[in-house]
């Protein structure tokens, strides 16, 4: 299966300028790949970097060493060194990140924070909304509360409409950082079924799932994320 | 990619006194791109605004602006004459203070209606109506039109000067601390706005703000600017999320949420 994500000796370790140079390693030397129509499901304790990881896969954190790869418009793309005009491309188009988090323009109706991606790719309005529509019905948020705001949902339904705004866009790669972690079984249930659909057209799923359940259900490969020894956080 | 850049900003430098201005920024500006420009007060954000939107000669260095014919044009070889034209009919530029921006003299509606003007529309009527519509939209009482904007609150000064800008879909926006004054719940409908207008009309902007929220909301990217020159720039989550100078991560530890 064709390869779509490619970490090469990827270290992260972050510097507090302001604390003294305090280094704190997060990993080291990671080699991962993640292909074509498989998820991934990033697994280690808490502290191990597993979000870290997948947020250096989005650009969202820079790499202390190592490269990370990216298939984009066919070829690999190396995220460090692209500059901000072919991230952004890469984010439009190619790699969706849930994270655990809405974080949107107050009062900005529900269905078009979730029909965003779609209209920045150029999909008509009318189109992009009917898609989040069908998405916000399939994850149980009511017609009712489409057209206010996210930002007083309660937390189990804000993370359905950043969901929503996740699966809305067929991306050849999809990140997940935690998406099941407040929600209900039935919910969870919507949630391993889209996976599985945007497994099967083809997605390169990498995820970070607690749920045990929801991992065995979803997991074609376990990840396992090493932490740094503490040896070496005292070493530094 | 093979958009070509609004903006290509090579090497510009405005110094007042040493570490006082802008010093050798360069950077590129795309359609319908958002660029936040950070920093403490007196770092240099409105000297490099003011250096971009062609009101302020740089000591060196140069900025290519591609027109809406599609040409390319060294800003500060061009004509006065043409400068204004520009600022005119293809930019915007808000300003800090609203009273900058805005003709007091005259009417809210005629504030927004002038601009329509300067672009060819002549018909009163669809002007008069238009200038509602963009009081609306800024969330201005349209009971208020035929007032002068002396007798605004500052608060609605800010909003009527930005729909003054807005109003003839300009292609590029220039931004000092716009949402400064505002209520929150108006702060959160301009930004909702120029979202939309950055997205459908494929609007540029380039917008200085000391609020990383706003920054973190409306632009891609984002350049942090500390003592006349940029320590840190990249895509706006990366740099507030993993802020890599000294200074950066002060300033994004500093803020109480963003």
């Amino acid at each position: 299966m064709q390869t779509m994500i490619e970490v090469r000796g990827l270290t992260k370790v972050f510097t507090l300028h302001n604390q003294g140079g305090t280094q704190l390693p997060v990993f080291r030397g990671i080699d991962f790949t993640a292909k074509r129509g498989e998820c991934t499901v990033l697994f280690g304790e808490s502290g191990s970097g597993k979000s870290t990881l997948l947020r250096s896969l989005y650009a969202n954190y820079l790499p202390t060493s190592g490269s990370i790869h990216v298939r984009h418009r066919g070829e690999l793309v190396a995220l460090s060194g692209a500059d901000s005009q072919t991230l952004l491309q890469i984010r439009r188009e190619t790699i969706g990140y849930v994270s655990q988090f809405l974080r949107v323009i107050p009062r900005v109706p529900t269905l078009e924070v979730v029909a965003e991606p779609l209209r920045l790719r150029g999909v008509e309005t009318a189109q992009a909304q009917a898609r989040a529509g069908e998405l916000l019905e399939r994850l149980h948020i009511p017609q009712r509360l489409w057209s206010l705001p996210p930002g007083t949902f309660s937390g189990g339904e804000q993370q359905r409409v950043n969901i929503a705004r996740g699966f809305i866009v067929d991306y050849p790669i999809l990140l997940l950082d935690e998406p099941t972690a407040s929600l209900d079984r039935r919910n969870a249930a919507t949630v391993v079924e889209l996976i599985g659909q945007a497994r099967d057209r083809g997605t390169a799923i990498v995820g970070i799932f607690h749920d045990s359940e929801v991992r065995d259900a979803v997991a074609d490969r376990i990840f396992h994320v090493q932490p740094q020894a503490a040896t070496d956080r005292m070493a530094s | 990619m093979n958009r070509e850049p609004l903006l290509q900003v090579r090497q510009l430098t405005k110094l007042h006194a040493p570490g006082k201005g802008c010093r050798e920024v360069s950077f590129d500006l795309y359609p319908g791109e958002v660029l936040g420009i950070v920093g403490e007060s007196g770092s240099g954000k409105s000297t490099l605004l003011s250096c971009l939107s062609a009101r302020l000669a740089p000591d060196s260095g140069s900025i290519l602006y591609r027109t809406d014919a599609g040409e390319t044009v060294d800003l500060y070889q061009l004509s006065e004459a043409r400068q204004r034209q520009l600022q005119r009919t293809e930019w915007g530029i808000v300003h800090q203070h609203a009273r900058d921006g805005l003709r007091m003299g005259v009417s809210g509606g005629a504030n927004i209606g002038e601009r329509l003007m300067a672009t060819g529309e002549r018909h009163y009527g669809q002007l008069r109506a238009t200038a509602a519509r963009w009081m609306r939209d800024v969330e201005l009482d349209v009971g208020r039109i035929d007032d002068r904007p002396t007798t605004y609150s500052g608060g609605m000064q800010q909003r009527l000067q930005i729909a003054r800008n807005l109003v003839t879909h300009p292609r590029l926006v220039f931004m000092d601390e716009p949402t400064g004054g505002l209520d929150v719940s108006v702060q959160a409908r301009l930004l909702d706005l120029l979202r939309q207008l950055v997205t459908e009309l494929g609007l540029a902007v380039v917008i200085v703000t000391h609020d990383l929220a706003v920054a973190r909301l409306l632009a891609q990217r984002l350049i942090v600017m500390r003592r006349s020159q940029v320590v840190e720039s990249g895509l706006t989550d990366q740099v507030l999320d993993d802020p890599q100078h000294a200074y950066t991560q002060l300033l994004v530890s500093s803020v109480l949420t963003a």
